[in-house]
């Protein structure tokens, strides 16, 4: 396998793997020589995908089964992959939770679960892996946000909420994290033909795709090019900015 | 090295003070024990003794004495 790979022996850490965007983004990160610490919530899930995946891309792919909001678990890993890499080059958070609600029906816990897993936690995985990257002076931090986290939608008032977040503590976060030369930007995919979206797409947003310049959804592994940029030295002067890679729509 | 060496080495290279110093050095007391300061020695400590530290023990982490009973939360005696 070539060593010219872009990602070649660095050591990523992705949430939410199990499928969707974050499977494209741990597999474009393995093919490109990562080794990828790809993280899903049930045990054994992803067990024999992680395998298979190392062994077409003569890499390693370890599963690594937490909820990111068991901040003792969390910890636990990162402490795991220090033990066994003594160092962590990217980190990926991928993992969230979307809802469809109208403002009138946003229900109070579906909306503070929301801004747990999506900000919360991300920000404890940032305190984490920051500290282990900031001993290196190097790292990346790539955050999924989303483009109704930038220009807000109907429907979607509290998960926008949560996504808007995550551009602000990105841009933060970048500017805190400068001085250990540790890059933190945000991706703020459009409409992307996961199946979760797919699913709700057809019931709910069926007109929406007209909204989209392109004329269709984007693929997951589109977004994980975008991740493959920013995880990998092609970025290494891009900080605090958040790439939208939404076929140019309109919403 | 024992842990109180390697404790005291911590300090003396984030700080660049002396052993002299050590026992009545408190966050914000010398000019390099700043905020930011204060992230770097929490990263040399954890380098060091290969713990991460909670959140509250990183903010009560306010003297080099209240440091070594911090550390005991990890199981490190200095």
């Amino acid at each position: 396998m070539a060593n010219s790979r872009l990602l070649d022996k660095k050591v990523c850490l992705i949430t939410g793997s199990a499928r969707g965007i974050g499977k494209a983004i741990a597999s474009r990160f393995a093919e490109e020589g990562a080794i990828v610490y790809a993280n899903a919530r049930i045990a054994g899930s992803i067990d024999d995908w992680a395998k298979e995946c190392s062994d077409k891309n003569e890499t390693q792919v370890i599963p690594v089964y937490f909820d990111v909001t068991d901040y003792v678990t969390v910890k636990q890993v990162i402490m795991q992959i220090n033990r066994e890499q003594q160092h962590l080059d990217v980190l990926v958070n991928n993992a969230g939770v979307v809802s469809y609600e109208l403002l009138g029906m946003i229900q109070p816990d579906n909306l503070r679960n929301m801004f747990e897993v999506n900000v919360v936690a991300m920000i404890q995985l940032i305190q984490l892996a920051s500290r282990l990257m900031s001993r290196q002076k190097r790292g990346s931090i790539i955050n999924i946000s989303s483009i109704v986290g930038v220009n807000g939608v109907k429907g979607q008032l509290a998960y926008s909420a949560t996504k808007g977040a995550v551009v602000s503590l990105t841009k933060s976060a970048a500017k805190e994290l400068a001085p250990q030369n540790i890059r933190v930007n945000a991706i703020a995919p459009g409409m992307i033909g996961t199946e979760r979206l797919s699913a709700v797409l057809e019931k709910n947003f069926s007109e929406r795709i007209s909204d989209i310049g392109l004329g269709r959804l984007g693929k997951p592994e589109e977004i994980a090019n975008a991740c493959l940029f920013l995880g990998s030295d092609l970025s290494e002067y891009i900080s605090g900015q958040i790439l939208g890679v939404d076929g140019c729509t309109v919403l | 090295m024992s842990n109180l060496e390697k404790y005291d080495e911590v300090f003396m290279t984030n700080f660049q003070v002396s052993r002299e110093q050590l026992p009545v050095l408190t966050y914000q007391s010398v000019s390099v024990w700043d905020s930011v300061g204060h992230m770097g020695l929490v990263a040399s400590m954890e380098e060091s003794f290969g713990i991460m530290m909670d959140p509250e023990d990183i903010i009560g982490f306010s003297s080099y004495e209240e440091g070594k009973r911090i550390l005991e939360n990890y199981d490190i005696s200095v």
